[in-house]
């Protein structure tokens, strides 16, 4: 039986980690996140969740743990936010190129210098082209059942998955979560088996060096070359929607939460006007839509619930009739505007009429934006008719 | 247990003829007894350095057991990873062996192996040390002797080499050793040993580098037995804190012969340029190890 209990978003991710029977943790500490693995650790020591927990020094030797245990064969798990992720960089990278269903927690956070604590989602943006795949969550039921089906979905594809939430927003701040039953779980989702047997009859080089040509084998036969490995984790990437979509609609008809999606929609029927945005400020851009309804706007908010694999075909069907889009960015790649401005305008390129688009950087180092910011923003958007040259900076007085 | 005579080691080979070494390896030579020493449940893993060239380009390797290449600074978090997974898997059969150069060990990767080593992590550790970045041509790291020329340091090299056992005895690791390809026997025993160890052990391998110290590539096994016979390498082991000088080096303290630096020194063209004042700083960094070690050695074997 599922039960409802009233959580944070560190507890919820820290339960799906518990109830996916993760069997080799490794993390280490940093605000936001710090409770998931202090939460973890008791499931451990308490004898309730079986597995190996590694008190790293670093956040770059905790990936490093995931990947080495993955290898071998292990379910693994790992959580981060803001300089944390950035120092695991490199081994991001080789996570993917190695190809390990890896689902880490991210507290969204902002990067120093200078130094903040708090919320704005430039930390998981930065590693947009990492290989990873990467989901964002509006509130703290996502976040479980976002970490279920991300084993589900990683050990179908070989690709990690980073499942990004609001720090602080989300984080630190509780509300009721349906805890899915642990049985229902085990049958969703069935034990890991690794794609390479470290153990087999067999000795193996993991991860060699590769040329740029392919190389022959013993056998005569043509091996991938390194390009060929990279077209393989893209073509996986793309290939990878329609495995979400599937297990999401899987997970919907057993837990009663649907998760065919890649975008969020809310009142979008007849929207010539969208907000569109990620992670738990959907939440703040709907209350705004229904403002905005209220006075008579035809207005409509689109989510990113998938960030990669980037869901450029249903993004564009959602914006089809869209006049004017909004996007609010909780980051920024400086000196152009924020990410998903950008990957919008790309995937509307192709389409004969374009949408006036206003890009606001909003909410960075944990800059409370609320419904009506987003309201206040919207209705100055609407006022222009031709396209803007680089972003607005919404909220900042000095 | 003593191996007397090669006669007793291990027929199998892991090694298999044609790496892609360069001739007069240090470590090729080494390696071929490490792995006789820690047989077929093993599983490595090595960070970037001579040794990934050693093992081979996809699809070939020239090595027979399972390793699982990891980024530089991680060797000893990535065999902490492998620990872990295999221990959650109930697969407890396995030696996991992580094999670095001293650029992997005593510089960039020196936090993730404290790291373990504080956690007293089951492994077997092994660095490989040609004193130098030699896969990248020979630039200086920490474990570069004083003198020497590299790329980095074209006027040579003015600091001391970093002392690791004494960092990694600040672990309070269960196990160490030093250990030179000269002296195979004394590599394997050291090996053999450390593989039986619950915990953290560290096996610290001298590699002579016919490229990178400039020497002909016959005169391997005569320089590693040279840097030997006057103390710029030291043969021992720590064991819980029991201190032993082995093999040559204890020998040596029985006799009570060690011959000076510069007789190592000149047969490599690395110390071309070293100074009077530098040979004299390298005898007497030598000397004062080198009494430190006896005054150990012959406390211990007094207790």
């Amino acid at each position: 039986m599922s039960k409802v209990k009233i959580i944070n978003g560190n507890e919820a991710a820290a339960l799906g980690a518990k109830i996916s029977r993760v069997q080799v943790v490794a993390a280490y500490p940093i605000t936001p996140q710090s409770k998931i693995p202090e939460t973890l650790v008791k499931y451990v020591d308490s004898g309730e969740m079986k597995a190996e927990f590694i008190r790293v020094e670093s956040e770059h030797s905790a990936m490093t743990v995931c990947i080495s245990a993955s290898t071998v064969g292990a379910r693994v798990f790992t959580a981060t936010a803001a300089n944390g992720l950035a120092y695991m960089h490199e081994q991001l990278h080789w996570a993917a190129g190695a190809r390990l269903p890896i689902v880490m927690a991210l507290a969204n956070r902002g990067l120093g210098a200078p130094w903040t604590i708090f919320n704005d989602m430039q930390d998981s943006i930065s590693q947009r082209d990492t290989g990873w795949m990467q989901v964002y969550c509006r509130d703290n039921q996502e976040i479980i059942d976002s970490i279920i089906m991300g084993y589900k979905i990683t050990e179908q594809l070989h690709v990690p998955m980073m499942v990004c939430f609001d720090g602080f927003v989300l984080s630190h701040t509780v509300m009721p979560v349906e805890i899915p039953d642990q049985d229902q779980v085990d049958a969703f989702l069935p034990p890991y088996v690794p794609h390479l047997q470290v153990d087999g009859p067999e000795p193996i080089n993991i991860n060699p060096v590769m040329l740029a040509d392919p190389r022959v084998n013993a056998e005569g036969v043509d091996c991938p070359s390194y390009m060929g490995f990279r077209l393989r984790l893209q073509e996986t990437l793309e290939s990878a929607g329609d495995v979400i979509l599937k297990v999401g609609q899987e997970f919907g008809e057993i837990f009663g939460r649907d998760y065919g999606c890649l975008l969020w929609e809310y009142r979008t029927d007849g929207a010539d006007i969208i907000l569109l945005s990620m992670g738990s400020l959907a939440n703040e851009a709907s209350l705004a839509v229904d403002q905005l309804r209220d006075k008579g706007y035809k207005a409509g908010v689109v989510a990113l619930r998938v960030f990669r694999p980037f869901p450029a075909e249903p993004l564009r069907a959602a914006l089809s009739d869209a006049k004017h889009v909004v996007i609010f960015d909780k980051n920024i790649s400086y000196g152009n505007e924020g990410a998903t401005c950008t990957e919008t305008k790309a995937a509307l390129f192709e389409g004969d009429e374009r949408p006036v688009i206003t890009n606001y950087i909003v909410g960075l180092g944990g800059k409370n934006v609320s419904f009506a910011d987003l309201e206040a923003a919207t209705l100055k958007a609407l006022k222009r008719k031709g396209q803007m040259n680089g972003p607005h900076w919404l909220g900042v007085a000095v | 247990m003593t191996t007397k005579t090669v006669m007793q080691l291990p027929e199998e080979e892991y090694i298999l003829p044609g790496t892609r070494a360069c001739s007069g390896c240090g470590l090729s030579l080494a390696y071929r007894h490490i792995l006789k020493a820690l047989g077929e449940k093993v599983i490595l893993t090595i960070p970037a350095s001579c040794l990934t060239v050693l093992h081979g380009l996809y699809p070939s390797t020239s090595v027979r057991l399972t390793n699982i290449n990891t980024a530089f600074a991680t060797t000893a978090a990535s065999a902490t990873g492998i620990a872990a997974g295999l221990k959650a898997l109930g697969k407890t059969d396995y030696t996991v062996v992580g094999i670095a150069g001293d650029g992997g060990t005593f510089d960039i990767g020196i936090q993730a192996l404290s790291a373990a080593a504080e956690r007293n992590t089951d492994f077997l550790y092994i660095c490989y040390d040609n004193e130098g970045y030699m896969n990248t041509g020979t630039q200086r790291s920490s474990a570069t002797p004083m003198g020497a020329f590299t790329t980095t340091t074209p006027g040579t090299k003015i600091e001391h080499k970093k002392d690791i056992l004494a960092i990694m005895e600040a672990h309070s690791i269960p196990y160490m050793a030093s250990a030179s390809p000269a002296y195979p026997l004394d590599l394997f025993d050291k090996v053999v040993k450390a593989k039986t160890i619950y915990g953290t052990r560290f096996v610290h391998v001298h590699i002579p580098c016919a490229p990178g110290w400039g020497f002909p590539t016959d005169d391997l096994v005569k320089l590693a037995k040279l840097a030997v016979d006057t103390g710029m390498w030291v043969l021992y082991e720590v064991e819980g804190n029991v201190f032993r000088l082995t093999g040559r080096s204890r020998r040596m303290a029985g006799s009570g012969k060690k011959k000076p630096v510069d007789q190592y020194l000149k047969l490599q063209g690395r110390f071309k340029q070293v100074t009077a004042e530098q040979i004299d700083h390298l005898q007497a960094w030598v000397d004062n190890r080198w009494e430190r070690y006896l005054q150990r050695h012959e406390v211990s074997n007094e207790a």
